[in-house]
Parts: structure tokens; sequence; C-alpha cells
């Protein structure tokens, strides 16, 4: 049989498992099987590759595979759950930067002078270029090293306007004019300009704002992969680059409405950076009554519906393990227990579901506010813990508030709530929040996991 | 030349269909896990990554071996880390 068929039908299995596999993450239950096949198929489309006859030297390509292999081993095995976030940008950075390098060492062996050619070279290096550099800065921001606050300056959208502009222009100089510039330094050019729109796209983005950015970068890195495909002319990557744009365009949305904004508005408001004037007539709202652990411990001792609701800042104190304990604790004592799951609580998507599957929380104890909001009023105790933009009634009764219309968890319609937090300091986003200030509000000032550990230890006791 | 393109383009728009009937249904609680997998299939660009660093031209090899690199840290990682997510979501 001729090498090319056994090839392009291996491509059709490869995308035929990548296909399964993704139908399979749907449900837990098969969701680990799904991997396995959808990994299956990239090793099929890898080992077939290697197969091709144009490759006149293997050792490269073996000494890339082994580098590469080792440090995604270390990296995937090492990393802890709380730094998942910068793990899947940095991950999404490293797929952009590979498609960008295909499109570039295809564009210096200049072989094509075919316009759709250089325009699908041309996609491939400033969407891989964006991902990258953008991927990097998200990292930055998500493990700290650089302040996770928007940053704006003034003209902003000027600059950007200016570099999306230079970058037609050079695409049409690679497109059509050629020769205006040389290939090389075309290449160059675009190179440069791609990265810098990558680096100033995300800095404005506050890092509550994170799980949108990182859902955008998911499907570019994709999006990058499937115009690589144009350009060799490969239907795997772009099946499989497809998918995975359509992918994180899908939970982009989902991010999106969660917030009840627009993409427009997350990427380019730098939200939270200028919110300092809602904050002048908020400490007259009420009293803040602070709550010591041992009474906290009474109120839920005699709870029979506890709500966990938790944010970022659960993740920041690796809380996870101690509340864990502490819903089986209340479970024994025959409350029942539910974790109420906000869509853009954390950092990225589905960010505090995987640190409670950590920590061993069976995840058909996890609902979503669209489940609990309902029947909140049946609900005796809820505790908040370090979450605060996704429980702010702000979101429904305040029309000025700059989250009005976000769909929040209406902790305030239960009975007691427990609000864990460090300080009075307001939350990321910089928004005031009445939640403290309402009646039923118990704030539980200190370190989330200290709190939590206290209080089950009175359980113990 | 021309109807390859057209042919590919075809690809593309239904795989994009497909891939938004299959990623609307997946549960919230699996969000992660599902952009760390689907991340690690955006890795495929490492087929075109193998038959660049493959080349007889200096240029070619090298930016083709370092795309290797990166598009493998991205495969092997991105498997691996989602394998090890989905292993602790678990029922009682």
């Amino acid at each position: 049989m001729d090498i090319t068929i056994l090839v392009n039908l291996s491509y059709i299995a490869a995308s035929i498992l990548f296909i399964a596999g993704l139908k399979m993450l749907g449900s837990p239950d098969t969701a680990r099987r799904g991997n396995a096949f959808s990994s299956s198929g990239m090793l099929l489309a890898v080992l077939i590759t290697l197969l091709d006859q144009n490759i006149v030297d293997y050792r490269y390509i073996a000494g890339a595979l082994v580098a590469g292999s080792v440090v995604g081993y270390f990296a995937a095995t090492k990393v802890k759950m709380t730094s998942m976030p910068e793990m899947v940008a940095i991950f999404n950075g490293f797929g952009g930067i590979a498609s960008l390098l295909v499109g570039s060492a295809e564009y210096v062996s200049g072989t094509f002078d075919n316009p759709a050619f250089l325009g699908a070279i041309f996609v491939t290096v400033l969407i891989g270029g964006i991902t990258f550099t953008g991927s990097i800065v998200a990292y930055g921001k998500l493990s700290e090293i650089i302040s996770g606050r928007p940053f704006l300056y003034k003209g902003q959208q000027f600059v950007n306007g200016l570099i999306v502009l230079s970058i037609l222009l050079v695409g049409a100089n690679m497109l059509f004019i050629q020769g205006f510039i040389s290939a090389e330094q075309t290449l160059m050019l675009l190179l440069a300009l791609a990265f810098l729109l990558g680096i100033l796209f995300v800095i404005p983005i506050g890092g509550a704002d994170m799980p949108v950015v990182i859902a955008l970068l998911n499907s570019f890195s994709g999006l990058a992969a499937c115009a690589a495909g144009f350009v060799i002319l490969n239907n795997v990557l772009i099946v499989a680059g497809a998918l995975v744009g359509a992918s994180g365009l899908i939970l982009t949305n989902i991010m999106c409405k969660a917030m009840n904004r627009s993409l427009a508005n997350v990427l380019f408001s730098g939200f939270g950076a200028v919110t300092e004037t809602s904050s002048d007539s908020s400490q007259e709202q009420g009293e803040v009554k602070p709550i010591t652990a041992q009474d906290a411990y009474l109120i839920l001792e005699a709870a029979s519906s506890v709500l966990i609701v938790p944010g970022y800042g659960m993740a920041v104190a690796q809380a996870q393990h101690a509340v864990r304990e502490l819903g089986e604790l209340l479970e024994a004592n025959g409350a029942e227990v539910k974790y109420a799951i906000h869509p853009v609580a954390g950092r990225m998507p589905g960010h505090m579901n995987v640190l409670l599957a950590e920590a061993n929380v069976s995840y058909d104890e996890l609902v979503e506010p669209d489940d609990v909001n309902p029947i909140m009023e049946t609900v005796d105790v809820c505790m908040v813990i370090g979450a605060n933009d996704v429980v702010n009634p702000d979101a429904k009764d305040n029309e000025s508030s700059p989250i009005y219309g976000m769909p929040i968890i209406e902790v305030d319609n239960s009975k007691t709530v427990f609000v864990l937090k460090r300080s009075m300091a307001s939350g990321f986003a910089g928004i005031q929040n009445p939640l403290f200030f309402k009646p039923n509000t118990r704030m539980l000032f200190g370190d989330a996991k200290e709190t939590v550990s206290t209080l089950v230890s009175e359980f113990k006791a | 030349m021309e109807s390859q393109i057209i042919l590919l383009i075809f690809i593309l728009i239904l795989s994009i269909f497909l891939g938004v009937e299959l990623i609307t249904k997946v549960p919230s609680t699996l969000h992660t896990p599902l952009m760390s997998g689907a991340n690690a299939i955006s890795g495929i660009t490492l087929v075109g990554a193998i038959l660049s660093s493959g080349s007889s031209e200096i240029v070619t090899i090298t930016l083709g071996t370092a795309a290797v690199f990166f598009a493998s840290i991205n495969v092997v990682g991105g498997y691996l880390v989602t394998n090890r997510m989905l292993g602790m979501f678990k029922k009682k």
C-alpha cells in the first residue's frame, strides 16, 4: 500500500480518537478514558508522521521529542493543584509558540508564492505569537511574578490600534507586495508585532477576569494549530485545532455570561482599575459583626443544612483539605452539606472543582448557582470561603454597581452567612460588598485554613 | 491546489460545528480538565513540527526542532496533568 494512504488513514483514526475522547470528557465517569483515547490518537498521529519519507534526519527530532517529553512529564507530575491556572496558561503558550515556529519554518524554506499559503503562514505566526506572549503574561499574573492588578495607561486603545494597523501592513507586504522589505525582515517584524500585541492584550486585564483570558488563549492555541494545518496542508491539524478552538470559544462565552459582560468589556475595560469612586459611601452601610470560631462552631453544630461557597481565597490559603474535613464532620453531625460553585470563582474555568476534587470531595456534592438560589431560604448556614464578587448582593440590587446584572450565589437569602476573610480590605475588583454589613452576616476574620482548622478541632473536641 | 484548500476549509467548518456540539455538553465541574485536555490536543502541531525538523535545510531544522520541543511539552504535559486531575474526580 502507498505510504501516503496509510498516513492519511491513520490521521482519520487519530481524528476519531480526538472526537470520541472529547465526547467522553463530558461526564466524570468516562472522562479519564476519554483522555486516554485522545492521547492514543496523538500517539498514533505522531508515530505515523515519523514514517514520512521526506524526513532526512531523525537525530534532532528524537532529541527534541525526548527533551520536551521529560520537561512535560516533570511539569505535569510536580505541579500543585493550586498552581493549575498558571500551568494551563503556560502550556497554552507552548502550543502557540510551536505553531508559530512551524509557520516560520515553512516561510523561510520559501517554496511558495501562493497568497493562500502565505496568508495561512501570516495567521499562524500572528495567532501563535499573541498566544505565546499573552500566555507568558497570564502566567506571570497568575503566579504573581507580576502584579495581578489591571494595568491601564492613556492612549492604550490608540497604541493597540496602531499595532493592529502595522500588522495589517506587514501582512499586505507578505501576501501581495513582496519585496518592499525582504522576507526575513517581514517575518521578524511580524513576530515582533505579534509578541507585542500579545503582551498588551493581557496586561490590562485584572486577575479576577483571568478565567476569560485563559479560556480565550486556550482557543487561540487551537486556532494557531489549525492555521498551521493550512500551511502544511494537513487535515489532522485542522480537525484537532478547530475542535480546540471551538472548545475555548465556548468556555470563553460561558465565562463572559457568568459575569454578565461582553468579551470586549472584559478585554478592554481594565475592570476594577477605576472603581475608587464607588467606595466613598460604603462605610455607612452598617456595622460589621465579627464572630469567633468558637461561636461559629455553636451555630454550625445546630445547623441542619450548610452550603459552602469557595472562591480564590480558598486556593490562596490552600484550605481545600481542611474544608473537606469540616464538611465531613458536619455531615457526621447530621447536616446536609453542599458546595456551591460559581463558574468564574477562582482563576480559571472549573478551578474550584479541581481543588475540591483534590481534597476528595465527591463531585455530586458540587452544585451550581441555579440549583441553590431557589432553595436558599431553607439553608441554615452559608460559609463563604475566600469568595467575594460572586456573592455580592450589589449585582442584583444596585444598578450603579460595576457588577450589576452578574448572576451571583444569593447567600444573603440564607438564614446565616459566615464570611471567612483575611481583613476588611475590598476584594480583587475593588468593589465594596454590602453582604458584609447585612444583619444575618457574621465575619470570621483570619487565614481561611486556620479558621476552618479551628472549627474542625472544635467539632472533634 | 485550490481544490485542496477548499476541501480543507470544508473540513474546518465541519470540525468547528462538531467542536461546539461536543463541548456545550461538558458540565462545569470538568471545565479545567476539558481545557487542559483540549490544550494537549492543540499540541497536534507536533506533527507539523516533526516534518519541518526532518528537513535538510539548517534554518528549517532549527525552527522545526524548537517547535518539536515546545509541542512535546504541550502534548506530554497536557495529557499527564489532565489524567492526574481526572483521577481525583470521585463519587462516594
